[in-house]
């Protein structure tokens, strides 16, 4: 019942590329906030890429940018905030570069956003299945309805609903499943890029677990790559690939979601990862002191230096350090590490 | 929708007519005044009658109007009439019935106020909707301002400025009166173009000044649902800005909307009496100024009740109409 959703939109869709290949592609992405309290650099130069198939956790404090980011992906930036500039290429598409008839249509289509507070993210009003069809219908012309229903259903099967919820309103539905939905829904046209915003808050954890496998199965189905925007670390831990860590509106340490949870790098990172409950440490929390900076009064230099052990030194305070790829990979911004991955002093 | 809710709505239906018509019936007969004998004593002052003969015409007439019985009798074979839409007889325009009267004048109040308060409701609900929406152009976006600075001027203010300025000065239109004086109706095309020329100010007095009221609420709610998920989630989707517009915002925003239409249903007939007045319209406004000047009771107390009736209908109706609006109430 699964292959149903790939046969019907498999031949939309141009051939898979190759796995080495990624398949988006996020350059110096930059959006400002112009509050009437002065400028707020909400994203700054971020830059990360994904491969077909790939998981990557997107963790931060709250106004690190993490929304902030997934709403520019989708250019949902809304005045007083503007996208400054930057790419975001799927596939071979740079969605900065298309007219915002080509946004509305490779929204859902090339690109997907399952929201956050999927409690209200369906029309009160209407049926389900008439709010899965118009999605489909803004992007497929010429479809039978016959299809389209038939679509509509194989995309709530996948996400383990039955197909009768196609006739209710959501008012009928629990917080479960209304989130799978909106999986549902995002997964309709079987983009390649799937971004998942905090798609387990508000839920409680035996719900989480079962929406987070249920993302797993379906990214699994299409095979597209996923961004998982949240802050609960030990989620993540059991659901991506790879963990990328906002401070600030910049992106300070991308790497496999082992060598993060093992060796962390930033010293905001390894923070972080202290700061989570351990079963040998039992009792024992350990906060990161000072905090989140204020983004329109951000520190000169490195953004993390009043509250880092090591951002005593002159470097910190006035020079912003820029990302390094280290040997194997991964990706810090830190005065600590140069492009050997050597620790400076 | 189930049995016991429709069952439910119609008796709370039935108990409000009984109660409005139990109210209409206690009240007249708690006040000291005397119709019949008002009305008589005029006739003894001009006409010399003998004050003996005036007591046993009283009497008669007290006897033919059931008067003479005892009241809880009175009040059984009132609350038959009612049933029967029979209101009793209009008094200063006797042998015609209230129900005559109402019969006559009704279409001139439905024709006019119904249709002013349907066009402002549209109207200033459209209106409304695209002052909220941020993608729709700017001049369609202001076309509200003017109706809103209009807002709550009075019916009869309004009714005497256009009267004074596009009937009185620049002649445009008639100043008043359902028809021109010496035509006779028929149904014919010039008929309908001379009928629609003189309701022409009565309306626009009705309109200029209550569509502002529909735009601010529709506006206000408009702005709100405009931040709900849903119609994030639907831009999220992909979906085309008409299509967000009219199925995820404006049938969201329009709930409220239909409930204040119902209220404002109520207030028709205060509009009526005055507008009526003002131009000279044989409608139900008219009927009940000239019943209340002219001590007709019956016809005061049957148009009160017809018209409350009429509204608990209305209301009832709605109550009908609202859950296929909206879903959620069908569950309770």
């Amino acid at each position: 019942m699964v292959s149903l959703v790939m046969n019907s939109a498999a031949s939309a869709k141009s051939a898979a590329p190759s796995a080495s290949q990624p398949v988006l592609r996020v350059n110096n992405l930059e959006v400002t906030y112009y509050t009437d309290l002065g400028r707020a650099k909400a994203l700054d130069a971020v830059s990360f890429s994904l491969k077909a198939g790939q998981k990557l956790g997107m963790v931060g404090e709250s106004g690190s940018g993490k929304s902030t980011l997934a709403l520019a992906m989708m250019r949902m930036i809304k005045p007083p905030g503007r996208i400054e500039g930057g790419q975001v290429i799927v596939g071979d598409t740079d969605l900065m570069s298309l007219t915002d008839e080509g946004m509305r249509a490779a929204r859902l289509d090339k690109i997907a956003y399952i929201p956050q507070g999927a409690m209200n993210s369906l029309n009160p009003v209407m049926r389900i299945g008439a709010q899965m069809i118009d999605a489909v219908r803004s992007h497929v012309r010429g479809e039978r309805g016959s299809a389209i229903e038939d679509r509509c259903t194989a995309a709530l099967r996948s996400v383990d609903l039955d197909p009768g919820v196609f006739r209710m309103y959501a008012h009928e539905l629990s917080g479960g499943m209304k989130q799978r939905v909106c999986i549902a829904i995002g997964i309709l046209l079987r983009p390649s890029v799937i971004i998942a915003d905090e798609p387990t808050s508000a839920l409680d954890v035996v719900t989480q677990r079962q929406v987070m496998e249920t993302i797993n199965r379906v990214q699994a189905e299409i095979n597209a790559a996923v961004i998982l925007i949240g802050h609960d670390m030990g989620l993540m831990a059991q659901a991506v690939d790879q963990v990328a860590v906002m401070y600030a509106g910049r992106l300070v340490e991308m790497s496999s979601v082992r060598e993060m949870f093992t060796d962390p790098k930033h010293p905001y990172s390894q923070a972080l990862i202290s700061s989570l409950p351990n079963l040998d440490t039992k009792g024992v929390f350990r906060g990161i002191p000072g905090l989140a900076p204020s983004l329109l009064r951000l520190p000169s230099g490195c953004a993390f230096h009043p509250r880092c052990p090591h951002g005593h030194e002159e470097l910190q305070r006035s020079v912003r350090p820029e990302p390094v790829t280290l040997p194997g990979g991964r990706m810090v911004a830190c005065h600590l590490y140069n492009e050997d991955g050597h620790r400076h002093g | 929708m189930n049995i016991r809710i429709v069952a439910r709505r119609l008796l709370f239906f039935v108990l409000v007519v009984w109660a409005a018509s139990t109210i209409v019936f206690f009240i007249p007969r708690l006040s000291p005044r005397n119709a019949i004998r008002e009305r008589f004593g005029e006739l003894a002052r001009t006409g010399g009658f003998s004050p003996a003969d005036v007591e046993k015409l009283i009497a008669s007439m007290q006897q033919q109007f059931g008067l003479d019985k005892p009241l809880l009798e009175q009040y059984w074979q009132y609350l038959g009439n009612i049933l029967r839409m029979d209101f009793g007889y209009s008094l200063s325009r006797y042998p015609m019935t209230v129900t005559d009267v109402i019969a006559q004048s009704l279409p001139w109040t439905i024709g006019l106020l119904l249709v002013t308060t349907v066009i402002s409701f549209v109207l200033g609900t459209i209106l409304g909707a695209v002052a909220a929406w941020p993608k729709a152009p700017g001049w369609l976006r202001s076309t509200a301002t003017p109706f809103i600075l209009l807002t709550g001027v009075p019916p009869v203010i309004m009714g005497i400025l256009l009267l004074f300025f596009i009937g009185f000065r620049l002649k445009w239109l008639p100043l008043g009166g359902a028809y021109s004086v010496g035509i006779v109706p028929t149904w014919s095309w010039s008929f309908f173009i001379d009928l629609m020329e003189h309701q022409i100010l009565p309306a626009l007095s009705l309109i200029l000044g209550s569509v502002g009221g529909w735009v601010l609420s529709m506006r206000g709610m408009g702005i709100t649902i405009q931040g709900e998920d849903y119609v994030n989630f639907a831009e999220h989707k992909g979906l085309t800005g008409r299509r967000i517009f009219r199925d995820y915002y404006l049938r969201n925003a329009l709930l409220p909307q239909v409930t204040g239409l119902a209220l404002a249903l109520g207030t028709v007939v205060t509009s009526a009496v005055v507008v009526e007045g003002l131009f000279g319209l044989p409608g139900i406004g008219t009927a009940l100024n000239l019943a209340i000047r002219a001590n007709d009771f019956p016809v005061i107390y049957g148009i009160v009740l017809f018209i409350t009736i009429a509204i608990a209908l209305l209301m009832t109706l709605l109550e009908f109409v609202y859950p296929l609006l909206d879903p959620r109430i069908r569950a309770n």
